[in-house]
């Protein structure tokens, strides 16, 4: 199995280590990973704020890219839910028959990192150990959009030493929304404070996703408000073992 | 309790757009509160009462078909309606507009020579202003809905619309009963409340002899009007007066009444969390001695046939205002509705009001949406919003990115900036080079950014972010690719901890685009 592995433009730039962590991974679990560097970004940014042309010049980039690709990983579930839900749209309004197909083939092989490690690969345990309390954040479009279920839960259960603590509100928004942060600050503040009410009752040392977009937004708040917890993608979590400790 | 917040603006030609418009909700700690405990009260309910239906899913697929059958041929259905209802002794209106219909009401009251009106609950009158301008004309129209009482009473807008006094607690509508009905020693407990509001209204139902309503489904089978609502009061203004008016939206004919049977199932479980609703009132033209004597239905368009040629959304003109979308809403329960500038809040409004002014107005709402897909999953009739408000944000972007301040707009740089970046990976990769210097400038000695410029600045009002790493993951990839050759094997005898460590690499560099693997 060779599976390529579409990091996203700001897991590359900001979050490396989450990279790096999907690539220990997965090669810890016999995975052959590839990188192409021509990669940038999948366009949801520019679609989500109405600019449809260049996201569409996104898209088609990334498309070609992975044409040929076997699997294709994404360690971010926005990332994913952009390609499956809003891909079909900007190619059926600007694309051409040809890219539709190319897409179409490629679909299948898209693959967000729980979902690859549970249906494609299926394991449950990656053999990881992780002696933390740790509570799951779902993320709005890996729960609504890819319909991730209980794959993040299956995956944590067993990582040994870990203690998973249990969020109330499993399903409410933390407020990030992409350029709505920005575009609708203040009440993308009040969303997020409010969320933060129930992710500090957990008590936990970390506070896990599947994408580092949501996990910006808490990690940010609780550094500014010197909470007693930290923000940790779930690949890092994964990819930790007893020999080597990540976190 | 926030004394004197502004009093709401609900026009959508001069609401302040949806950020600023947030403001003085987001400082109304009773507000917050009040809506969050509505909220969390109805969704309890409302999930309850869905998950014993083994059915649901199906029921949504079916009442989308329905919606989607009677939009595809509205016109026939709307004729047929008008056909039925007319055969049945109704007289049907077509308003092509707001100000269209209002005159069409007021010329049916002046032919009544009423000078007070009762009125059944109703969001679409509301939608064209219609209680001031009647004011204006010198007819007082008197609210029966327990909620819009207590917004009438007390010169409130509703915030919401299924139980649009959502925002007043019992306290104030002690207040306002006590004040307004001259009630000296009201106490606060909902009987009271009730029965105060009962006996000024049991005066009206006597004594005013016109009514108007909306109307929840037309049937085009029958020419039937049906409306529902919990109360009773409604009942009241359907039976007791000689002459009614009922307001509908075009799009709210279905095709046969047995399509009923799905609508009420899906609208009383999402709406208020009842398997059925207290009192679903259906009528056919006039009765002979029994009801109504004159009844007239006005349909209204208001933009609503300029949403119909849009494939995608078209989708909006199958609601059937439950509010499932705003009382799940993180966005919603957070500003409530006066946020939203128009008498539809929520996610829906934020998709059917900049539709309804084709644009012109509303524009900031489509983005006043973190697009978490919670309204999509509880809509009874399958309206994907998220996909719409997308729609919507490229329409808006379109009309505005050429102007001279949107041009300029720091958001509007950064975004045509990063397009340019993202063709190329060498111009990303450049930068981030260039970012990472400049995150430099910003980065306290703890590594975390705590205030940024510009745009940045509505980010860090509230979180700071974590400074630039060093090396990004593609740097560090061009590093280790030639390492983890040199390491070699089978892929599942790697463990990662060699191939990962940097000091083994030497500097390779990326190359055109190429995958470091591609060697084996």
């Amino acid at each position: 199995m060779r599976a390529s592995l579409f990091i996203t433009c700001y897991n590359d730039t900001l979050f490396p280590e989450t990279g790096r962590a999907v690539v220990r991974l997965l090669e810890r679990l016999g995975v052959e990973v590839e990188f192409r560097a021509a990669q940038t970004c999948c366009g949801q940014m520019h679609a989500n704020t109405g600019f449809r042309g260049e996201a569409f010049s996104q898209a088609k980039r990334l498309v070609r890219l992975y044409a040929d690709a076997e699997a294709v990983v994404i360690p971010s579930s926005s990332c994913v839910a952009m390609m499956r839900d809003q891909y079909p749209g900007l190619f059926e309004e600007l694309g051409n028959e040809n890219l539709r197909e190319q897409f179409r083939a490629l679909v299948p092989r898209l693959w967000e990192l729980s979902e690859f490690l549970i249906d494609k690969l299926g394991v449950e345990d990656v053999g990881a150990y992780f002696p933390h309390r740790v509570t799951y954040h779902a993320s709005c479009h890996g729960l609504r959009a890819l319909h991730l279920g209980d794959r993040p839960f299956r995956l944590l259960n067993k990582v040994r030493g870990l203690e998973l603590a249990p969020l109330a509100n499993l399903d409410r928004c933390c407020g990030f929304g992409g350029t709505f942060s920005v575009k609708n600050g203040d009440v993308s503040s009040a969303m997020l404070t409010v969320k933060l009410e129930d992710v500090l009752a957990t008590r936990a040392e970390f506070c896990t996703a599947l994408d580092n977009s949501c996990l910006m937004h808490l990690g940010g708040a609780m550094h500014r408000q010197y909470a007693p917890m930290k923000t940790i993608h779930m690949a890092q979590i994964l990819a930790s073992t007893q020999a080597e400790a990540l976190g | 309790m926030s004394a004197a917040s502004e009093h709401p603006i609900l026009d959508p030609a001069l609401a302040p757009p949806f950020p600023v418009g947030a403001l003085p909700m987001l400082r109304n700690v009773q507000l917050r509160k009040n809506v969050a405990h509505a909220m969390d009260v109805i969704q309890a309910k409302r999930a309850r009462l869905v998950a014993e239906k083994t059915d649901w899913q199906a029921l949504r697929t079916a009442a989308a078909a329905i919606k989607d059958e009677t939009l595809a041929h509205l016109g026939e259905y709307l004729e047929q309606f008008e056909e039925r209802c007319t055969a049945a002794g109704g007289h049907v209106h077509w308003a092509a507009d707001a100000a269209e219909a209002r005159r069409i009401i007021l010329e049916l009251l002046r032919k009544e020579k009423a000078d007070e009106v009762i009125k059944i609950k109703t969001m679409t009158a509301a939608e064209i202003q219609l209680n001031p301008f009647l004011e204006a004309a010198g007819v007082r129209a008197y609210e029966t809905d327990l909620a819009e009482i207590i917004l009438q009473l007390g010169k409130g807008e509703p915030s919401h619309i299924v139980v649009p006094a959502l925002h007043v607690n019992r306290s104030q509508v002690r207040e306002i009963f006590a004040r307004t009905m001259g009630i000296k020693d009201l106490p606060d407990d909902p009987k009271a409340l009730t029965a105060a509001a009962r006996n000024y209204l049991r005066q009206k139902f006597l004594e005013v002899p016109t009514a108007i309503s909306g109307a929840n489904f037309l049937v085009a089978e029958t020419g039937g009007v049906t409306v529902v609502e919990s109360e009773g009061n409604g009942r009241m203004c359907l039976t007791l007066p000689k002459t009614m008016i009922t307001l509908a939206g075009i799009e709210k004919v279905v095709p046969r009444f047995a399509d009923l049977e799905v609508m009420l199932q899906l609208l009383a479980r999402s709406a208020t969390g009842e398997r059925m609703n207290p009192y679903t009132s259906l009528w056919t033209g006039v009765t002979k001695g029994d009801g109504p004597q004159n009844f007239h239905v006005v349909l209204l368009d208001n933009g609503r046939s300029s949403i119909l040629g849009r494939k995608t959304e078209r989708q909006t003109l199958r609601c059937i205002r439950c509010a499932a979308c705003m009382n799940t809403c993180p966005v919603y329960r957070q500003t409530g509705g006066h946020a939203y500038g128009s008498v539809y809040p929520g996610p829906i409004g934020a998709i059917l009001t900049p539709q309804l002014y084709e644009l012109r107005h509303a524009q900031s709402l489509p983005f006043a949406s973190s697009l978490c897909g919670a309204c999509y999953e509880v809509c009874p009739v399958k309206i994907n919003i998220p996909e719409i408000l997308i729609d919507l944000r490229a329409r808006v972007t379109d009309q505005e990115r050429h102007t001279l301040g949107k041009f300029f707009d720091p958001m509007y740089v950064g975004l045509r900036a990063a397009n340019v970046i993202f063709s190329r990976a060498w111009l990303f990769h450049a930068a981030q080079w260039m970012g990472r210097l400049g995150a430099k400038l910003v980065t306290r000695r703890d590594g975390w950014i705590h205030a940024l410029p510009s745009v940045g600045a509505k980010w860090t009002q509230t979180r700071d972010l974590r400074g630039l790493p060093k090396q990004t993951f593609h740097a560090w990839w061009a590093e280790r690719g030639t390492a983890s050759q040199q390491v070699g094997g089978s892929a599942s005898q790697r463990v990662g901890d060699a191939a990962s460590d940097p000091t083994l690499s030497p500097k390779s560099g990326e190359k055109g685009g190429t995958t470091s693997r591609e060697a084996r």
